[in-house]
């Protein structure tokens, strides 16, 4: 018996199909847990059921018109002329320009709407939280509550979160699957990010862009508690004994994978922006906070150095 | 005196590495005591390293494209053998030190060593016959051309064994790719193999560019041209204004590393965005360089096998020059995230989308190709429709990434991956597949062996949905592209399940080396005498196969789109011509070559600070280009004796056949 | 880009045997005409190099950080010399080529001679421009704006160089071949190459030198 190869094609599909479908719970993309991620996951659904419109016909006919008008059918109509028709001609035009007609409409609204620097409820009150991207892990900064932490994020759920996030090294990606949106973390420059969880839990966040050799290590926890569990949390970091100081931060700048969360009970004031104004003079100024201060009056020498987080 | 290098930079310690050094080198050794031992040196020197002739040249690029593909294709294999299984406690076998290069060489190779010279040489093996002229506008450029994207891959392959390659990923986004995070010579391998070889790709589009518009066949008006001619055409006009860009993208990042300036560093008023900028005003471009001369080989095979004109020949041109005209407009639909306003992310994202129009247009126009044709069913046949049922899978992964809130979640996942791979294999990658099928009988006077061919079509269709749909599925799960390792447990198993669909495609690969040792082995019997095989439609079925160096003996006149076809019809396809002509043709000469090995030379110093060298190799450049320019008697001459006694052999060979009497009767009736 | 040129300009002739054998007198001129179009898509492709570097410096134009601006650096008398040199140089090339046109070698040998020694005063005045600046601690690494000034200035230095090279090339070859038509035609093609520099350089002072310094 002879096996035809598109038999080893059809057996194995439906092989993997049923091996991997049960592992579909795991689309933690298609799962949001904010109001961000929501109209992401609802606009790439929609968004797929339009073009399905075009897609199914295509599959369909590049499989049945080779069927069909196969050689060794000579029944089937044979024109070896025909070679053009206005009606076919206005239509494979017009489908697809009404498709993305559509969705441009779509796109228009929606990233307005979602442009990560609009605060979700301008009305509400937000948390802000300073990220900074090292080698290879997260410091979050916690301005109001004046605490940092490495490697871990836990926020009060239903509270809009406002990130600025920078980076002391290379570019990276701030990114928490679960709540929507990602943004670059550049050096000297801030970005920003305004997310929201409606439903407690622990979230991954992580890295999504090439950082060098620790990269993929660079993930953390993103934990969305209730109101009490977050002001518990908030005490326990009080009670570290590690504060974090520009010298402290100089030993947290070097360069790490894979290390633990870590707490600092205070932050030197301005730490952040001291990050991101240090790229804007000499490399290494972090040094000393008088060198620092320089970096700062240089920076506003030149204004256009500082970069605004718009990056057109 | 040898600046960075020293013996230190050979790692013999790894021997993954090694192993990898050592059977390159092996297989080198081999080749050249197999070359010496049948004494076939100065066979492959004057007939083929120093020829000018524009079918050697593109076999030598094919050649050179398929053994890179090899390469890039076993990086691929150690990546998927390290995700499938590098979860938790287990590491996989690959450093992230090492891992971090594969994927950089991967992405690097295929698209400029594999893609690029892969369509290189199916324009030149095509492109003059195709318009019915004797060679390209430049020979001499035509093959310096060659020689540079050679030095430049010969470059890449020293990375292997003499230091190290780029850790900063194929695009080498700035500042990881600077001086700081990548202190060693790996980004600087990257840069020069890539300038070398961007340069011959540069001068092979002025090249083309001029051989369409200047070289026609009498009679060839614009729109008279075979569509891989247009395709070709625009592809060529979109390298001359796309890689500038590059150069300068790369130059720029050069001047940053050699000489401490601070275009693209963190401090001292770099700017980082504008080198993902410039290197993306290059990038989005070059995908549509690569993928619309694949168009192009559908364009003939979907007609040629359907046994039918083109349907909608001016919406498929049109529907091109569009494309070209937007992939100047949609770059920074790469970088959404990065913090851009919500403006500019509109006017990329629906940009992009508009570029799904004329794809979709060229994609009915193929399906109503075959309509109430009389298809067959051969290899270059199987590629297309392989590449029609799946193309549009990534289309649509390719619009949803094109809307920014949705590019938010999906951005630098393994959902990008799947999206553009699902773009350049079935599409640049099957095209050119179907390309080297459809026109290896023109090259080399015999066919491909078809049951070989079908083998390897299946398994490489089932391999990429197996190594691809876990991809997309892994992209909604959360995975980023390019992780040496994960503790995520949901994810290994679609791991595993894309590793499997990757080993399928090794197997492809392997069906299709099989098939061009059998079909070398039993090429008496895959004969074409006729250089006409399939029933062709466009000029270049008109020439002998393999056809004389002038391709011509009398310059057709042409009156209709298909033009060989018209001249079946009206019998005229093998008239004999009263009389011949003495043609001129380009003399060979060993000058791009030459700067070639020159050029690799200098990359090699450049890579390494060996700065004598360097100097040493740059006058070599300007010394023997001056040389060259001080030519002027380049060409010799046919008699026309010789001319007749070549045609009188292929018309005595097709009589033979009984080719001659059988075609024009089959013709006419 | 530095072998391009010539490369491109003098490369052995093209071939035409669709129309050479039809029109065999037509086919000097034929070929001459395909490697003009060659040519000018080359100058095309250099153009899109610069359009990048002027990008990258508009964008980078600010960037000093903390290091001397425009305005400490340029100074505009001299410069305006400097183009004086650069635009002269062009004016006597065209000359030249009217000179070869009427086929007047020894004309055309003098206008290429100064032409040459026009651009040499224009590159030696920019060589000295970079070393003072470069003495003054305001070398390419000081920022990114002058990163930006010197690769954007020192880039067109080395075409106007490398034009200078190629002139030198042709006065030899119009003194060993004389002026044939391979020759006239490199000519030709110098000169559309070093009338594009004078482009380039035109909207180099206006961007570089007078945004600059007002």
């Amino acid at each position: 018996m002879k096996i035809k190869p598109w038999s080893l094609f059809a057996v194995l599909t439906l092989l993997a199909a049923s091996a991997l479908l049960p592992g579909c719970e795991h689309l933690i993309v298609l799962d949001p847990k904010g109001p961000v991620g929501d109209s992401e996951r609802s606009l790439i659904l929609v968004s797929f059921g339009l073009m399905l419109i075009v897609v199914i016909p295509v599959i369909f006919m590049s499989l049945y018109f080779p069927l069909k008008y196969r050689a060794s059918n000579q029944k089937a109509r044979y024109e070896p002329t025909w070679s053009y028709s206005r009606n076919i001609e206005i239509a494979m035009w017009l489908i697809p320009i009404v498709i993305v007609a559509i969705l441009s409409v779509l796109v228009w609204k929606e990233t307005k709407r979602l442009d990560p620097y609009l605060p979700l409820d301008p009305a509400a009150r937000q948390l802000p939280i300073e990220v900074v991207s090292l080698d290879w892990k997260w410091l979050f900064i916690y301005p109001e509550q004046n605490i940092a932490v490495v490697n871990e994020m836990v926020f009060p759920v239903k509270e809009p979160l406002s990130f600025s996030i920078t980076s002391d090294t290379v570019m990276t990606s701030f990114f928490i699957p679960q709540l929507g949106s990602q943004i670059y973390a550049m050096a000297g420059m801030t970005t920003k990010l305004h997310l929201l969880a409606d439903e407690p839990g622990t979230y991954v966040g992580q890295n999504q862009q090439l950082s060098g050799a620790g990269f993929s290590t660079m993930s953390f926890k993103a934990v969305a508690a209730s109101p009490q569990e977050f002001a518990a949390w908030v005490d326990k970091v009080k009670r570290s004994p590690d504060t974090l100081d520009s010298a402290r931060f100089a030993a947290l700048r070097e360069p790490s994978a894979g290390d633990p969360p870590a707490y600092f009970s205070s932050v030197e004031p301005g730490l952040f922006e001291t990050i991101v104004k240090r790229f804007h003079h000499h490399p290494g100024a972090m040094e000393s906070a008088a060198a620092a201060t320089n970096a700062a009056a240089d920076a506003q020498k030149a204004p256009k150095a500082a970069h605004s987080g718009h990056a057109d | 005196m040898f600046g960075k290098l020293s013996l230190a930079a050979i790692p013999y310690h790894d021997p993954i590495v090694m192993g990898a050094v050592l059977g390159s080198i092996f297989a080198g050794i081999g080749i050249l005591a197999l070359v010496t031992y049948l004494k076939k040196w100065p066979y492959l020197i004057k007939e083929w390293l120093i020829s000018f002739d524009h079918k050697k040249i593109g076999i030598m690029y094919v050649i050179l494209s398929l053994v890179m593909l090899l390469r890039g294709f076993s990086d691929a294999i150690m990546m998927r053998a390290q995700q499938a299984m590098a979860l938790g406690a287990s590491q996989g076998f690959l450093p992230p030190d090492h891992f971090n290069q594969i994927f950089s060489a991967h992405g690097t190779i295929m698209i400029l060593f594999v893609a690029m010279p892969f369509l290189s040489g199916l324009m030149n093996l095509v492109i003059p016959q195709q318009i019915g002229a004797r060679d390209v506008s430049f020979p001499f450029l035509n093959s310096l051309s060659f020689w540079l994207t050679a030095a430049g891959t010969v470059l890449i392959m020293v990375s292997l064994g003499v230091g190290e390659f780029s850790k900063a990923g194929w695009s080498g986004y700035t500042p990881l790719s600077e001086l700081a995070y990548s202190p060693d010579t790996g980004v600087d391998y990257w840069i020069w193999s890539i300038q070398i070889a961007g340069l011959g790709t540069l001068l092979t589009g002025i090249n083309f560019l001029t051989t369409i518009l200047k070289m026609r066949a009498p009679g060839m008006t614009l729109m008279r041209m075979p569509l891989f001619t247009w395709t070709a055409l625009l592809t060529n006009v979109l390298i001359i204004f796309a890689f500038p860009m590059l150069t300068v993208a790369l130059a720029l990042l050069t001047m940053d590393r050699y000489l401490g300036m601070h275009f693209f560093t963190n401090a001292m008023g770099g700017n980082t965005m504008m080198y993902i900028n410039l290197f993306w005003t290059w990038g989005h471009p070059e995908v549509y360089i690569v993928i619309l001369p694949a168009f192009g080989v559908f364009s003939e095979v979907v007609a040629v096998f359907s046994k039918k004109r083109i349907f909608g020949y001016h919406s498929l041109v049109y529907a091109t020059a569009v494309i070209m005209f937007l992939s100047f407009a949609v770059w920074a639909h790469h970088f959404f995230t990065m913090g851009t306003s919500a403006n500019v992310n509109i006017f990329f994202g629906i940009s992009t989308m508009l570029i799904a129009i004329p794809t979709g247009v060229k994609v009915f126009n193929w399906l109503f190709t075959m309509y109430r044709g009389r298809v067959e069913l051969t290899t270059p046949m199987y590629w297309t429709l392989g590449f029609l049922s799946t193309f549009v899978l990534g289309g649509l992964a390719g619009v949803l990434l094109s809307i920014p809130p949705a590019d938010f979640v999906l951005h630098n996942s393994l959902f990008l991956i799947a999206h553009f791979h699902n773009m350049l294999v079935p599409g640049t990658l099957f095209g050119f597949f179907a390309g080297y099928i459809y026109w290896f009988p023109k090259a080399t006077g015999f066919k491909l062996n078809e049951t070989w061919g079908k083998r390897s079509f299946w398994l490489w269709l089932t391999g990429f949905y197996f190594a691809f749909v876990p991809l997309y599925v892994l992209g909604f799960m959360g995975m980023p592209r390019r992780m040496q390792h994960y503790d995520n447990p949901a994810w290994q198993p679609w791991l595993i399940a894309a590793a499997f669909g990757t080993f399928l495609i090794l197997l492809g690969i392997g069906c299709m080396l099989m098939q061009l040792y059998v079909s070398i082995r039993d090429r008496a019997a895959g004969r074409d005498v006729t250089g006409d095989p399939w029933d062709g439609r466009t000029l270049e079925w008109a020439t002998a196969s393999p056809p004389a160096p002038y391709n011509f003996a009398v310059i057709p006149e042409v009156r209709d789109r298909d033009a060989f076809w018209d001249m079946k019809e009206r019998g005229l396809a093998y008239a004999r011509p009263g009389h011949y002509e003495p043609i001129e043709m380009p003399r060979d000469s060993w000058h791009g070559m030459g700067l070639g090995l020159i050029a690799f030379v200098f990359g090699f110093a450049m890579v390494w600070h060996i700065w004598w060298l360097a100097i040493l190799g740059a006058l070599g450049l300007i010394g023997v280009t001056i040389a060259r320019a001080n030519l002027d008697d380049v060409s010799y001459v046919i008699p026309a004796a010789e001319v007749e006694r070549i045609e009188n052999q292929r018309y005595a060979a097709m009589a033979q056949a009984g080719a001659l009497g059988a075609r024009s009767q089959r013709r006419r009736t | 880009m530095t072998a391009t040129e010539a490369i491109l300009s003098q490369h052995d002739p093209a071939r035409d045997p669709a129309r050479d054998l039809a029109r065999a007198p037509a086919h000097a001129h034929d070929a001459e005409d395909v490697r003009t179009l060659g040519f000018w898509l080359y100058l095309m492709s250099d153009l899109v190099i610069f359009a990048g570097l002027f990008a990258t410096y508009v964008v980078l134009s600010r960037n000093f950080a903390g290091g001397p601006t425009p305005k400490d650096l340029f100074d505009l008398p001299y410069v305006l010399t400097e183009t004086a040199f650069l635009l002269c140089a062009s004016v006597v090339y065209g000359l030249g080529l009217i000179a070869a046109r009427n086929g007047e070698r020894p004309k055309l040998l003098l206008c290429l001679t100064a032409s040459f020694l026009l651009g040499l005063c224009f590159v030696s005045m920019e060589i000295g421009e970079f070393a003072l600046m470069i003495r003054e601690g305001a070398g390419p690494d000081r920022s990114g704006f002058l990163s930006g000034f010197f690769t954007l200035v020192g880039t067109h230095g080395a075409h106007v160089c490398f034009g200078m090279l190629w002139m030198a090339v042709m006065m030899v070859q119009t003194l060993s071949k004389g002026l044939t038509a391979p020759v006239r035609g490199r000519l030709m093609r110098l000169g559309l190459f070093w009338h594009f520099l004078d482009i380039v350089w035109i909207a180099l002072f206006s961007v570089v030198y007078l945004l600059g310094v007002i």
